[in-house]
């Protein structure tokens, strides 16, 4: 079940809901136009259709899930908006970064090792908050970058400082979890 | 906005009869089976007028097999050859199963799930699951009076791959066609949220007889959506039992009870949990077998505390829900209550304290499931429904691959909405490797060793070349059913090597094959002239919706397409005259197989006449 078999799907992500090919998205338009397409595909409506609507509903749908799952994540949609460009991110192998941003980041791990040895699970959700404003931050300066300036260079920089953010989300998430369950 | 508009593209015009489809809950403790008649869905009662069945068989010394209260009024009797909450079993290797000695059974490891010793054999869950199905489908047929067209099979939420595959296989060895596994919360939802006209964010909270699951789902405009789900599939109302089971052997100082004694005071310890749902206190009496007489009474608080671990146990997993779906407890309008456990005072307290708000019992917490399950039958049959709704459900737990040091990279993140495909490309590490090893995981955690594994296969034939030339890809799919299927190619060297893998627990179609024709013997039924009935009706569904899609879609089609694909139909049309199962399921295929293209290009028309519509709506 690899893309070769969606011949018939290969719009973008973007041309597929008829949405602009931009960063800036509406979330609830999108909601509203990946559950209408959903509905239109979705394996339910094929279940007593012959083997080939099925097999084909199952394709479109997974296609029209993934589409969806693409553009919705922020960092996600940045990603693939670049590759459409035809920039690499470079996420595994371009590591370098500006000093500045790697001091913040030996700073935030501190801070998450902190709360997860003195079992804090409050300062741990400050974290996550305080994190939270700073990736929304930095999505805004993606979209400029790449609605606006069409700053490839710098978005693909942005993209991968969200990356390193959302692993420390995830981090937190983790150390919450272990703490709770 | 109004409601969401929904075609309903591949189901047929033209009216035909109504289709007989059941829902069917297959619990740890209870089963039901329900459909939906004249409109409204309704439990299917045995013919002495109960709802539930319980999820009990005997293998007797006559070689007959019981299902049901009779085997359950002989459990004591005959403990070892009667098999209870056996869905604790299912897809389930001896390692997993904890308090081995807690159950009165023998269990053997067989290769990928326990069997269990009776005098009968050895028998897998999923043979015993299957007899349950099966008394539960004569029950449907000789009520509704006609042959079943297929049913949908009810699932914890938090059911991993293992123990989903097995459910199906179990329906598939009672001869049930399976229109959809359906998570266990996701019907409750269903047959609440269609009775209540619900909208807003919602968590169905199910205590079951041996399952825990958490899901919180988004009605919006005739969609449910599950946002998060979570659980424990080894948490339930037997657990409650056990506790109480306990408090007896340490206020009766009893130790080393045989399997007929243990047996009989989990009985009465149900006995008291149930009375202690109405009344501050209850006795609990029993003799056993040496003659020694139990007497003890147990009032509400003694059972409150002894229990109360258990519902902490529960709000683990609602936190966790809550935690995906980025909401607060205070964001849900309403938490409905699933599974018999929770008639329990104590837990409906505790859930009402954690969110706020009492939690709705309005629906019978044993029959929400089997009725949502009905209502999802009714129209994944074709029965064309007054009320038009999408269900869009999630993957409950990570799928993943072993890397390099006995890591997990997770595939698919868990609460992905299904169906899903995910494809992730590895390379190899030695110059001239010819193949590569894939071990399929599911579970959260960072370590091979504490994640559930689903299935291991080689790829080979990978041409020789150095470390890191080639390019592997492997490709996660997960279907509708929440099941995963993985293939594995190597891309850059024009020789192409894939594979399908099926979970290890899961049985081949041969072997169910063979296990139904074991099991056929006792049925009094042509087994051919069934098999050109099913043909027969699949051919017709085939046909009906393939002259729907060309009124009003052939001009997707040139010349050359149209005749080809008019060709095919008529082959079909031919054999079904002739009566033929050989011919009939060949030229299906033939037509399945030329009707590819036309069915990819209707879906994207579809697709993009929907979408077209909603944004000129939506600017």
């Amino acid at each position: 079940m690899t893309a070769d078999l969606f011949s018939d799907f290969q719009q973008d992500h973007f041309a597929l809901f008829g949405l602009p090919r931009r960063f800036a998205l509406d979330g609830a338009e999108l909601d509203t136009l990946w559950r209408t397409a959903a509905a239109q595909v979705h394996p339910d409506r094929f279940a007593s259709a012959g083997d080939t609507e099925k097999r084909v509903a199952l394709m479109a749908a997974t296609r029209v899930n993934e589409a969806y799952q693409t553009l919705k994540s922020p960092l996600a949609r940045a990603r693939y908006l670049l590759r459409l460009a035809g920039i690499d991110t470079a996420e595994e192998t371009n590591t370098s970064m500006p000093p500045a941003f790697l001091m913040a980041q030996m700073e935030w791990r501190e801070a998450i090792e902190d709360a997860r040895h003195g079992h804090d699970v409050d300062a741990l959700e400050r974290l996550s908050r305080q994190l939270r404003q700073d990736v929304r931050a930095m999505e805004d300066e993606l979209g400029a970058a790449l609605d606006e300036r069409h700053d490839h260079a710098g978005a693909a920089l942005l993209v991968r400082k969200l990356r390193f953010l959302e692993k420390l989300d995830q981090e937190i998430g983790d150390a919450i979890e272990a703490l709770l369950f | 906005m109004a409601l969401l508009q929904i075609a309903e593209p591949g189901l047929s015009a033209a009216p035909h009869q109504h289709r007989l489809a059941v829902g069917i809950d297959l619990g740890t403790t209870n089963s039901l089976v329900a459909t939906v008649k004249s409109g409204a869905a309704t439990v299917l009662p045995d013919e002495h007028g109960r709802s539930l069945l319980p999820s009990v068989v005997r293998y007797r010394d006559d070689g007959r097999t019981i299902v049901g209260f009779d085997a359950q009024a002989e459990q004591s009797r005959d403990p070892n050859n009667t098999i209870v909450s056996v869905k604790r079993f299912m897809g389930r290797g001896l390692a997993d199963i904890q308090d081995v000695g807690r159950s009165p059974y023998r269990f053997v490891d067989a290769p990928g799930m326990v069997q269990l010793v009776t005098r009968a054999g050895h028998k897998s869950p999923v043979e015993v699951s299957a007899d349950i199905l099966r008394s539960l489908r004569e029950r449907a047929e000789a009520s509704l009076g006609g042959e079943l067209i297929g049913a949908v099979i009810t699932v914890p939420a938090y059911f991993d791959d293992a123990q989903r595959q097995a459910t199906k296989d179990a329906a598939k060895l009672a001869g049930l066609n399976v229109l959809r596994l359906l998570n266990e919360p996701t019907a409750a939802a269903i047959a609440y949220g269609l009775d209540n006209g619900a909208e807003g964010t919602y968590v169905v909270y199910d205590l079951g007889g041996g399952t825990f699951d958490v899901s919180v789902l988004a009605l919006t405009r005739g969609v449910f959506e599950v946002l998060a789900t979570s659980g424990d599939s080894s948490l339930g109302g037997d657990d409650f039992d056990h506790r109480i089971y306990c408090w007896i052997l340490e206020q009766a100082g009893l130790h080393g009870l045989s399997a007929h004694d243990t047996r009989l005071l989990l009985t009465r310890a149900r006995e008291a949990k149930e009375a202690l749902t109405e009344h501050a206190d209850t006795r609990i009496t029993a003799v056993l077998s040496d003659g020694q007489t139990i007497d003890l009474q147990l009032s509400q608080a003694t059972f409150h505390a002894i229990s109360k671990t258990l519902i902490d146990k529960t709000l683990l997993p609602v936190r966790k829900a809550l935690r995906d779906a980025k909401i607060g407890a205070e964001d849900v309008k309403g938490v409905v209550m699933v599974g018999g456990a929770t008639r329990m005072p104590q837990v409906q307290k505790a859930v009402g304290d954690f969110f706020g708000t009492p939690p709705l019992t309005n629906l019978d917490p044993d029959k929400v499931v089997a009725l949502g399950a009905a209502i999802q039958a009714n129209v994944l049959a074709g029965n064309k429904g007054d009320d038009e709704w999408l269900l869009l459900d999630v993957i409950p737990l990570s799928l993943g691959l072993e890397t390099m040091g006995g890591l997990t990279e997770k595939i698919i993140p868990r609460n992905s909405t299904i169906p899903i495909a995910r494809a992730q490309e590895f390379t190899t590490f030695k110059d001239g490797q010819t193949a590569l090893s894939v071990h399929i995981l599911q579970g959260e955690r960072e370590l091979v060793s504490d994640c559930r594994s689903l299935a291991k296969f080689v790829l080979r034939g990978i041409p020789p070349m150095v470390a890191g030339a080639a390019r592997i890809r492997v490709t996660f799919q997960v279907d509708a059913d929440g099941l995963l299927a993985v293939t594995a190619r190597e891309i850059i060297s024009g020789v192409e090597a894939s594979i399908e893998v099926k979970p290890s627990y899961g049985l081949s179609d041969d072997e169910i094959t063979r296990m139904l024709s074991d099991s056929i013997a006792h049925v009094a039924d042509d087994i051919n002239a069934r098999k050109l009935r099913e043909a027969m009706v699949d051919a017709d569904s085939l046909l009906d919706a393939l002259d729907v899609a060309l009124a009003s879609d052939a001009d997707l089609l040139d010349e050359a397409e149209r005749a080809a694909l008019d060709e095919a139909m008529q082959a079909l049309r031919d054999a079904m005259a002739a009566e033929s199962t050989k011919d009939i399921n060949a030229c299906s295929h033939k037509l399945n197989q030329a009707s590819e293209p036309f069915a990819a290009r209707r879906m994207d028309r579809n697709i993009q006449r929907a979408l077209t519509g909603k944004n000129i709506e939506t600017l």
